[in-house]
C-alpha cells in the first residue's frame, strides 16, 4: 500500500520542499562536490601549489595494504558499535516502560551520557582502562586477567567500541522508548487476556511494532560509527596498536589533520561517500522490506 | 588586498589621533601552550608589551601542537594567518618547503634591524631550524632533549646501588636483570619511543636516520634508521619488553605517570619533564645523560631537540614584521631563555642564557638540570646529529610506533619491524616530495 498526498499546482510543493533542497545542497552536495574535486589533486597543505594527479590519490590509497584491511576493520567495529548501541538500549527501554514509580527519574539518568563529547568519552574510557592506574583495569588484573589495550589489538577494539557505543546507547535509548510508548496498551492486553506470556507478545507483537524505529536507528547509527567515530578513537588508540582499530573515518582524519596530506584524505572521503551511500541503498532496498509501517 | 586596507585605515587614523595607544602595531602569536607553560608564555608576552610602546603582541592558544599548525595552515589559506606561528619540530618539513607561507627569521630579523646574531644560539638547537645555506627558517623556543630519570628509591628497594654507572645500555640492560630480581615490576619504561629509541638514538651514535643529511639536504630523502645500530638497540628493547625489565606505556608520554608515581627505576624522557617529575615525585630521583651503546662509535655524539619553535608567517605589513622581529629578539634574551629555561626543563636557547644560569648557581642547586644541555653542546652536531627534516613525519613517526609496538609484544623481530618501518615511512616521503 502507497500513501501518497496530492498537491495541486507546483508552487506549494516547491516552498515545503525548497528548504530542505537547500540544506542539503549547501551543506552536503557542495562539499561533496568539493571532495570530489579535490581528490584528483596533490596539494601542498597551505594551498599555494596543487598538482593534477587523476585517479593517482586512489591507486595510491589502494596500493597500501593496511588502508584494504581498514575495510575489514570498519565492518567488524561498526558491526559492534550498533549492536553494542542498540542491544542495550532497546533493554533498558522495555525495562523503563515498565517502570510505573520514578520512570522520569531513570529516563533522565539514561539520558545523561548522550551528552558528553565523545572525546571526554574517550578520555574517560581510557582512564577507566588505562593499563597501570584504570580501575578496570585494576580489578581485572586482581582477578588475574592482564589488560593491556596499548600492545592488544583486540583488547583495543573492545575499548573502542564501548567508547563509541556508551553515549549512543542514550540515544537509542530515546528512540525506542518513545516507540515503545506509541504502542497501543490495549494490543497488549489483548494478547495478554490470550495467555501469551511477556516473551511471546515482545516477539510477536513488540518487536514488529518497534520496526520502524529499528530501522532508523540502524541507519543512523551505521552512519555514526561510520562518521562520527574519529574523536574516540583518537583519544583511546590513535588508530593502533598496529592499526587495528585504524577505521576508515579516522584514516580520513589522521592523514587529512595530522598528516597534512589533503588528496589523500579526499579520496578516502570519496571512497567512504560510496560505501556509506551502498551501504544506506543495501538497507532501503533489502531490510526496510521486512519494516512494517 | 584587505590587509592592505586595514592597515591603510590603522595609518590613517594614527596620524589623526592624538593619542600614542592607538599607533600601536599588533602582532598575533598562536601557541600550544596551556596550563603552567601557558601561564608562563602569557607572562612573557605581557613583559614584553609592557617594555615598549610601538607593537602589542597578542598570544592566543590554538590547540595541542597537530591542532596549532592546522589552525595556522587553515587561516593561511583564509587570508588570516597569525604573524607568528608555534611549530613542532615534527611540522619543520612542512612549514620549510611551504616558500611563500613564511619568512625565514634571518629576514626578518635582518630587515627589522633587531639584535641578532645567528651564532649567540646553541648550535645543536639552532641547527634544527637552519637550512643548509646557513639561513636560520625559525626560532628554536621551546626545545627539550632526552635524558635518563633514576628513581633512587626503586634503586635502593630492590637491592641496587642507585649510583650504579648508567652511561652506557650494557651497563642499564644488566641493572635491568638486577632491579627484576630484586622484586622490581617496571625496571624500565620510556615516553616518545621514536624520538628518543630511533631518532635521538641515531643521533647520538651519530648513523643516519635517513639519507641526504636526515633530509637536510632535499626532499629526495631515504630513510635509514634499520642499520645495524638501530637493530641492535630495538632487539635489546624487545628482549627487555619480552622478559617483563621494560614496560610499554604507550606512544605519548604515558609512561611518565608510572614513573611519577614511584613504579619504574628507569625512565628515558624528555629534559622538559622536569617540571612535572619535580613537582609530583614522592622520591629522591636523578637525571643521567641518555645511555649509549658501548662499541657502536667512539663516543657519545650529541643529541638533537625535540619541542617547537616559531615561524613567521608571509603576507603582512612591514611594521607588523618588526613587530614580530622585535618580540623575537626580546624572547632570546638572555634574562627570558634562562628564566624559561630554569622554569620549565626546556634548553636554554643561547649560550649567553646557558651561561647565565650557571652563574647564577642554579645547577648546582638543582643537580641535574645541566645535563641535558652538556649533552645537547658536548660535540659540534654532524650531518647525522644536526636534526631531522622529515616530510610528513608525524605520520612516520605514527608507522615507527605501530612497528615498535609489534617488536614490544613480540610479534616482529627487531630487522623485520625496522624495514618495514622504513619501506612504508618511504611511501609517504616520496608523497610529500610529490607535493612539494
Amino acid at each position: 500500500m502507497e500513501k501518497r498526498v496530492t498537491f495541486k499546482g507546483w508552487l506549494l510543493p516547491l516552498c515545503l520542499i525548497a528548504p530542505q533542497v537547500l540544506v542539503s545542497a549547501v551543506f552536503f552536495f557542495y562539499p561533496a562536490g568539493q571532495a570530489i574535486y579535490q581528490s584528483l589533486f596533490i596539494p601542498d597543505p597551505f594551498g599555494l601549489s596543487t598538482q593534477y594527479v587523476g585517479l593517482g590519490n586512489f591507486e595510491f590509497l589502494f596500493s597500501d595494504r593496511f588502508y584494504r584491511t581498514s575495510f575489514l576493520t570498519t565492518a567488524i567495529f561498526s558491526t559492534l558499535v550498533t549492536l553494542a548501541s542498540m542491544i542495550p538500549a532497546l533493554f533498558l527501554a522495555v525495562v523503563a516502560d515498565r517502570l510505573i514509580k520514578g520512570a522520569g527519574v531513570y529516563r533522565t539518568m539514561l539520558i545523561w551520557p548522550y551528552a558528553v563529547a565523545p572525546a571526554i568519552a574517550g578520555v574517560l574510557w581510557l582512564f577507566m582502562f588505562n593499563t597501570r592506574v584504570g580501575v578496570v583495569s585494576w580489578y581485572l588484573g586482581n582477578l588475574g586477567y592482564d589488560w593491556n589495550h596499548v600492545l592488544n589489538g583486540g583488547e583495543a577494539m573492545g575499548l573502542v567500541v564501548v567508547a563509541s557505543a556508551w553515549g549512543r546507547i542514550s540515544y537509542n535509548f530515546l528512540f525506542f522508548f518513545a516507540a515503545l510508548q506509541a504502542i497501543p496498551k490495549s494490543v497488549i492486553e489483548a494478547a495478554a487476556i490470550d495467555g501469551a506470556r511477556f516473551w511471546k507478545r515482545f516477539w510477536t507483537i513488540v518487536l514488529p511494532l518497534l520496526s520502524p524505529t529499528t530501522f532508523f536507528l540502524l541507519v543512523v547509527n551505521i552512519v555514526y560509527a561510520f562518521f562520527e567515530t574519529f574523536g574516540v578513537i583518537h583519544t583511546i588508540t590513535s588508530g593502533g596498536p598496529q592499526q587495528s582499530t585504524t577505521v576508515l573515518v579516522y584514516k580520513v582524519f589522521s592523514d587529512g589533520f595530522v598528516g597534512q596530506d589533503l588528496g589523500s584524505s579526499a579520496a578516502q572521503s570519496v571512497v567512504l561517500l560510496v560505501v556509506v551511500g551502498a551501504l544506506t541503498i543495501f538497507q532501503f532496498k533489502f531490510i526496510e522490506r521486512r519494516v512494517h509501517y | 588586498m584587505r590587509n592592505l586596507t586595514t592597515g591603510a585605515l590603522i595609518a590613517g587614523s594614527t596620524m589623526l589621533s592624538p593619542f600614542a595607544a592607538y599607533a600601536q602595531t599588533e602582532v598575533q602569536f598562536w601557541h600550544a601552550f596551556t596550563g603552567r607553560l601557558g601561564e608562563l608564555v602569557a607572562a612573557q608576552v605581557e613583559q614584553f608589551n609592557a617594555g615598549q610602546d610601538d607593537f602589542i603582541v597578542v598570544g592566543s592558544h590554538k590547540g595541542n601542537y597537530s591542532e596549532t599548525l592546522n589552525a595556522g595552515i587553515a587561516a593561511f589559506r583564509a587570508g588570516e594567518q597569525p604573524q607568528i606561528l608555534m611549530v613542532f619540530e615534527v611540522g619543520t618539513a612542512t612549514m620549510m618547503s611551504a616558500e611563500g607561507a613564511v619568512r625565514s627569521v634571518t629576514e626578518v630579523m635582518e630587515a627589522s634591524g633587531a639584535d641578532f646574531d645567528p651564532d649567540a644560539y646553541i648550535s645543536s638547537v639552532n641547527g634544527y631550524y637552519t637550512n643548509t645555506d646557513g639561513e636560520m627558517l625559525s626560532l628554536p623556543f621551546n626545545a627539550s632533549t632526552p635524558v635518563l630519570w633514576v628513581n633512587r628509591n626503586a634503586f635502593e628497594a630492590a637491592g641496587v646501588d642507585p649510583d650504579t654507572d648508567l652511561s652506557t645500555w650494557q651497563n642499564v640492560g644488566e641493572v635491568l636483570g638486577q632491579l627484576q630480581d630484586g622484586g622490581s615490576t617496571c625496571p624500565l619504561t620510556t615516553a616518545w619511543q621514536s624520538w628518543i629509541h630511533l631518532e635521538n638514538f641515531s643521533a647520538y651514535h651519530d648513523v643516519p636516520f635517513a639519507t641526504q643529511d636526515n633530509g637536510f639536504a632535499g626532499v629526495d630523502t631515504e630513510l635509514a634508521f634499520n642499520g645495524p645500530a638501530q637493530v641492535a638497540h630495538i632487539s635489546a628493547m624487545g628482549e627487555w619488553a619480552q622478559d617483563g625489565k621494560f614496560f610499554y606505556a604507550g606512544r605519548r608520554n604515558e609512561g611518565g605517570a608510572n614513573f611519577r608515581a614511584g613504579e619504574c627505576a628507569l625512565f628515558t624522557e624528555s629534559s622538559a619533564g622536569y617540571a612535572g617529575i619535580k613537582a609530583e615525585a614522592a622520591f629522591d630521583f636523578d637525571v643521567r645523560p641518555l645511555p649509549y651503546w658501548d662499541g657502536v662509535g667512539n663516543s657519545p655524539q650529541n643529541t638533537i631537540i625535540g619541542g617547537a619553535s616559531l615561524w613567521v608567517m608571509e603576507g603582512h605589513e612591514a611594521a607588523e614584521y618588526e613587530g614580530a622581529a622585535q618580540f623575537l629578539a626580546f624572547l632570546s634574551s638572555s634574562d627570558v631563555q634562562s628564566k624559561w629555561h630554569q622554569d620549565t626543563g626546556y634548553l636554554p636557547i643561547t649560550t649567553a642564557a646557558a651561561d647565565a644560569t650557571r652563574a647564577a648557581g642554579f645547577y648546582d642547586e638543582n643537580l641535574g638540570t645541566e645535563v641535558a644541555v652538556i649533552q645537547m653542546t658536548m660535540n659540534e652536531p654532524t650531518a647525522n646529529s644536526k636534526g631531522l627534516r622529515l616530510g610528513s613525519f608525524d605520520q612516520i613517526r605514527g608507522i615507527i610506533d605501530e612497528e615498535l609496538e609489534a617488536v614490544w609484544v613480540g610479534d616482529k623481530d627487531a630487522q623485520t619491524a625496522l624495514d618495514s618501518a622504513v619501506e612504508r615511512g618511504n611511501v609517504l616521503l616520496r608523497r610529500f616530495e610529490q607535493a612539494n
